[in-house]
């Protein structure tokens, strides 16, 4: 991986080979010296990173109040979606509505596996997101044949078919869901009945570690043939690029992530049912902040969940749900990101040092 | 159940299936002539409904008699939607897309945000109308005369499509521009209009299914998602872009969707069309009728 430094910081179906000969995708973690701009630019992605998160770790310092941690909360959970929506639909260009699936998944997983079988919430969120991973692989099996609309119509029927067998299901609660016993505050199960703090810094750790995941990918092997897959299906096929097995590794590690984020709102909400975590508005929510901050970039996902989920939120409870006013603003604003600014928002912050794509 | 029974399901499934036909043939016929999914193509049916009843309510205009209105007003919907929206989504190269399924989507919400705000949340229908609560008797099988009023007024809309598409300048215009949009700018023909135009046809076509659906089904700002599901599979099933591949593709998916709704409970009755759509993917990506 001498030469990783030298390479172009856009994917290029050339990148791509170049990068097809390297040993271990994880030799890409330690740039070799010199350190070149791109490594230098990494490193500072890095210390951006840590920043970024220590800033976050002293919010619940200055945020006290119970509605606004509840906010902070679920900014933090949907950045960290966004951010797993982001490695298949940003990264390898797989523009995926059914995620909601894969979040239900895991919240199903979690909550069946702790209120039936006592199992502590750290591993169910695991083996959530491994299901959601096998799943994921089933998905791509069927629909990665697909291109563009086709793909994305292909997504949402399968999160729908999901949602129809959840409200049907009797193992699961059917339509009744499954709701988590009253217990005392614990780090095992995650519950916390009157402080929040523990959910945020979870949450926070959460975001951390997609984000990390990210980082890693955007100079790993992974990271040059999903660009290319998204650049140029064609041309990386042509030049070695197992194009079917890329889109099927991005889509698991996405299901994955997706599914245990999925694990911890169960936690927090300590409450499934078919609706309220495998419905198709769970798709958008984990794909607009991504399409607002900017796809197929580092900090565009979690820029856009910290514009987007607090203003939904804020006016939600300040316009009222439910009469509509809400939505337009919401739909306005969509339409209005995709139309003016389709790179999305991180552009403007990413002028100096060559972005940070 | 008895053969009795199921040429009552037949039947029904028939007369539904072509009104699945009519509300997807917009969308199929915009896809084809741009290759854009229309995410609104669900709120404008639901706009369309909520045209007949208020037609009804303040003009005291059966939705039988307003259904020109109705499709004249959703032609102008579909114009206004692509000359404001998605003509600047298509100036994008990069990401297009995403940029087109956004931009869509976010001209849905916003749609469904204003019916929610200006009609309220709550479930209407049309009471009082002139098919309301009349039968038709044919061979013993019982059809409700609002349904087999939609399902003519479907295969009406289909001829006069296809006469439309065959024997006008439009037509033409709109059947060049699909097949080769260079092409037609070199013989004078502004592909730019056409897509106008286009956009409005399509708008107008679920405009009418709008008008006929409101005769017998209730009407609320979310009526448009559950009918956009199924138009997304019919499209998917007839080929994205084959207008009568929408028809026949509907027909099916009304028959499935009755026959499902026989056999399973009805909390399951859309699982039908899902299993056939999923058939469909792996036998024949492209659709029945479709080009990949």
């Amino acid at each position: 991986m001498d030469q990783s430094g030298s390479i172009p910081v856009t994917a290029t179906a050339a990148a791509a080979t170049a990068t097809t000969t390297a040993a271990t995708p994880d030799a890409s973690t330690t740039p070799a010296a010199p350190p070149s701009a791109y490594a230098q630019q990494r490193r500072r992605q890095l210390v951006q990173g840590a920043i970024v998160l220590l800033l976050a770790a002293l919010l619940p310092l200055v945020v006290t109040n119970a509605y606004l941690r509840n906010v902070l909360v679920l900014t933090l959970l949907y950045a960290a979606l966004a951010q797993s929506w982001n490695i298949l639909g940003g990264y390898c260009g797989q523009v995926s509505l059914g995620h909601a699936l894969y979040f239900g998944v895991g919240a199903y997983a979690a909550s069946k596996l702790f209120v039936d079988h006592g199992v502590v919430l750290w591993f169910g969120m695991l083996a959530g997101g491994a299901l959601a991973a096998l799943l994921a692989l089933v998905v791509g099996y069927a629909c990665f044949r697909l291109k563009g609309h086709y793909f994305s119509i292909a997504t949402i029927l399968f999160a729908e078919i999901g949602l129809t067998l959840m409200h049907n299901w009797e193992y699961v609660g059917a339509a009744t869901g499954i709701q988590w016993p009253f217990g005392p505050d614990s780090w095992w199960t995650l519950q916390f009945a009157r402080d929040k703090t523990p959910y945020i810094y979870v949450a926070l750790g959460l975001v951390a570690v997609v984000w990390l995941v990210t980082w890693w990918i955007e100079d790993s092997r992974w990271g040059y043939w999903w660009r290319a897959v998204k650049d140029n299906p064609e041309a990386a096929q042509s030049l070695g690029v197992t194009v079917f097995r890329s889109k099927m590794a991005a889509a698991a590690l996405s299901a994955f992530f997706t599914a245990v984020g999925g694990a911890f709102y169960a936690a927090f909400v300590s409450y499934v049912d078919p609706d309220s975590v495998m419905h198709f508005r769970f798709s958008l929510l984990m794909a607009l902040p991504v399409v607002l901050g900017g796809i197929g970039t580092l900090w565009g996902p979690v820029l856009g969940a910290a514009l987007l989920i607090p203003l939904t939120e804020f006016s939600r409870s300040y316009l009222g749900g439910g009469n509509g006013l809400d939505l337009m603003i919401y739909g306005a604003l969509v339409m209005g990101v995709a139309l003016i600014k389709p790179d999305g928002l991180v552009r403007v912050f990413a002028k100096r040092g060559g972005g940070s794509r | 159940m008895n053969a009795a029974a199921w040429l009552q399901v037949l039947a029904s499934g028939l007369l539904m299936g072509l009104v699945y036909g009519l509300v997807a043939v917009g969308l199929s016929l915009i896809f084809g002539l741009m290759d854009v999914v229309n995410f609104a193509h669900g709120e404008f049916l639901m706009l369309a409904m909520y045209a007949a009843f208020g037609l009804f309510a303040f003009a005291h205009l059966d939705p039988v008699i307003a259904l020109p209105l109705v499709a004249a007003a959703m032609f102008g919907v579909g114009a206004l939607a692509y000359a404001g929206v998605v003509r600047h989504a298509l100036r994008f190269k990069t990401n297009a897309g995403m940029v087109q399924i956004f931009a869509t989507f976010g001209l849905a919400t916003l749609i469904q945000g204003a019916a929610q705000y200006l009609f309220s949340p709550d479930y209407r229908s049309i009471k009082g109308g002139w098919l309301e609560g009349r039968t038709l008797e044919l061979g013993g099988v019982f059809l409700p005369s609002a349904q087999v009023y939609a399902a003519v007024v479907s295969v009406l809309a289909f001829g006069g499509l296809y006469l439309l598409m065959t024997r006008t300048d439009f037509g033409r215009a709109l059947e060049a521009t699909r097949e080769d949009k260079g092409a037609v700018a070199l013989v004078g023909i502004d592909s730019n209009r056409v897509f106008t135009l286009g956009w409005g046809l399509g708008a107008a076509l679920v405009g009418v299914a709008g008008a006929v659906l409101a005769t017998f089904y209730y009407i609320h700002p979310q009526v448009g998602a559950s009918f956009a599901l199924i138009a997304y599979v019919t499209v998917a099933l007839g080929g994205f872009g084959s207008v009568f591949g929408a028809l026949a593709a509907g027909v099916i998916v009304g028959l499935v969707e009755a026959g499902t709704a026989a056999l399973l409970p009805p909390a399951l009755k859309a699982l039908g069309i899902y299993v056939l759509y999923l058939a469909v993917l792996f036998l024949r990506p492209q659709g029945l009728f479709g080009k990949l």
